[in-house]
């Protein structure tokens, strides 16, 4: 096992890599996915706001 | 004055009337002309001063620092290429009047570079020689600065259109040129000091020429298609 | 088939289409990158010059792929928002560059962290392929700040398109020149073209890889582009009916 994560003694920047990778895509993901619901629920607000005045 | 609309004037004269009303209001406030060179210059001094007067050194880092102190300055003077046209009005009158943009586009930047471009090219070998150049670097660093403060003018004035009426400073401007400059500034310093180790220098020549007819032919009409756009 | 993409470029269409592609998109994508993670990690052999380090292939060139491709899609559809005027278009390029943006940077950054071992630096500047990243990354980021600059929604599609096009032209002469500078100093470069035995075990977690990471753009992007058709249709009729009907999060 020991010797797979330490793929050859370059474990530290594959790893590495890979983490970062992952981050970057989570950050992305959750990014996008974050920005619609907010985007959803602003506007539903306005829309309440709108209908209430009107 | 009678009632039949005047005739419209020609193409040529239309960019002539704007290249030479460019150089008439650049003549009468000299600043604008002087203020980037002197911007070039003192840029060029402060290397020197900081990184020490040996000679080899100097003449090494020569071309590079010069070719970004020229690139800085003609980033300078582009911010306000459009600005005070825009305030006083006559941007509107470029957009209505009967010429197509795109050659009224064309004037602005070749004056612009008349007034800021050329000038450059012209204090170039002081400075070269200033930096322990060799005799040959010199008529190479004036030439590719001669393309590339063409180039740069031509593709600045597409950034300077865009930006027109945003208030936002000479930052975003640089943020929006400086990557488009980059192969101008590679080939242009590149070439100069090859020709320091007396390397064959015409590949970046022909680049940089190339280059330019690149700009000439489509930065007006990106530059006019931004300026109706900035203007709506 | 005409019809399929004139309904696909009216808003709501799109944006029920996209939301029923999009979990496919995502599905695939999922299944793509868990194979090619699992194969390129612990499947492929070590390459014989490299060792083990050489499997960061496997994220940094769909990253550096994507980067790329995520400016040609800019570019092409703020083309074609500038001259056939649809707003869907603009949604996309709008939607494609911040994502563009981190692809580009995860790219260097996968880069710089190959680098490392192989070159003995985290930054080779005689690396044409690190450098055009770096500098693709400064159009991005151009592109970024015009659009952030500007209120108007309309008027900041049109000003960005064009810069969107004046750097789609750019981008192969700055990657020319790049190259051309770096050919003076004979760089390393990491990825060998056509190089030498790419046995199948290799090549196919990769090829997995790609795909994979371009499903998953779809799905970001698609995504996005749906944030954005929301937000730009918001005063529409069919948002406010949507969204005051089902009251879910769709």
């Amino acid at each position: 096992m020991m010797e797979v994560l330490s793929m050859g003694g370059y474990g530290s920047f594959v790893w590495s890599a890979y983490g970062l990778t992952i981050i970057v895509l989570a950050v992305c993901i959750i990014g996008g996915r974050m920005g619609h619901t907010k985007t959803i629920n602003d506007v539903r607000r306005r829309i309440r706001t709108m209908e209430v005045k009107s | 004055m009678t009632d039949t609309a005047p005739p419209v004037p020609s193409l040529w004269s239309g960019f002539i009337g704007i290249v030479r009303r460019d150089i008439l209001l650049a003549w009468k406030r000299p600043g604008d002309v002087l203020n980037p060179l002197f911007f070039f210059a003192m840029v060029s001094t402060l290397f020197p001063l900081a990184l020490g007067p040996s000679s080899e050194q100097l003449g090494s880092i020569g071309p590079g620092v010069i070719w970004v102190a020229a690139l800085l300055a003609a980033l300078l003077s582009l911010n306000s290429l459009f600005v005070s046209d825009f305030e006083d009005g006559s941007l509107d009158q470029l957009l209505l009047s009967p010429q197509p943009l795109t050659v009224l586009a064309l004037g602005k930047a070749i004056g612009h570079w008349i007034v800021s471009g050329l000038p450059l090219v012209v204090i170039s070998p002081l400075i070269a020689i200033s930096f322990h150049m060799p005799d040959q670097s010199i008529k190479v660093m004036a030439v590719t600065l001669f393309f590339g403060t063409l180039s740069l003018s031509l593709f600045g004035s597409i950034g300077a259109a865009l930006t027109v009426g945003l208030h936002r400073g000479t930052a975003l401007l640089s943020l929006l040129i400086l990557p488009l400059a980059m192969p101008v500034l590679i080939f242009g310093a590149r070439t100069v000091s090859l020709s320091t180790s007396d390397d064959a220098v015409s590949a970046g020549i022909y680049f940089l020429a190339a280059y330019c007819m690149l700009a000439l032919t489509l930065a007006p009409f990106a530059t006019a298609a931004a300026l109706r756009i900035s203007n709506e | 088939m005409w019809k399929f993409f004139h309904k696909l470029a009216s808003p709501p269409h799109f944006y029920q289409f996209a939301g029923k592609v999009v979990p496919w998109f995502a599905f695939t994508a999922i299944a793509c990158i868990g194979y090619g993670g699992y194969a390129g990690l612990f499947v492929a052999p070590a390459d014989y010059q490299q060792g083990d380090a050489f499997r960061i292939i496997y994220v940094h060139v769909p990253a550096a792929y994507l980067s790329m491709m995520g400016y040609s899609i800019m570019a092409i559809s703020a083309g074609i928002g500038l001259i056939w005027r649809i707003k869907l278009s603009h949604a996309v390029t709008a939607a494609a560059a911040p994502l563009g943006a981190w692809f580009t940077f995860l790219a260097l950054a996968t880069g710089s962290i190959w680098g490392k071992p192989m070159w003995g630096t985290w930054w080779e500047w005689g690396d044409p392929r690190l450098t055009s990243e770096l500098l693709l990354l400064f159009l991005y980021i151009g592109y970024m700040a015009l659009r952030a600059s500007i209120d108007d929604i309309a008027k900041a599609d049109k000003a960005s398109a064009v810069l969107a096009l004046v750097g789609a032209v750019n981008v192969p002469i700055i990657h020319y020149s790049v190259e051309w500078w770096s050919s003076l100093h004979q760089g390393p470069t990491l990825v060998r073209e056509g190089g030498p035995g790419m046995v199948s075990d290799m090549l196919y977690p990769l090829l997995a890889m790609i795909l994979g990471f371009t499903f998953l753009f779809g799905a970001l992007l698609l995504g996005r582009v749906r944030t954005e058709v929301l937000f730009r249709e918001r005063r529409a009729k069919w948002v406010r009916e949507m969204l005051l009907d089902d009251g879910g999060t769709t």
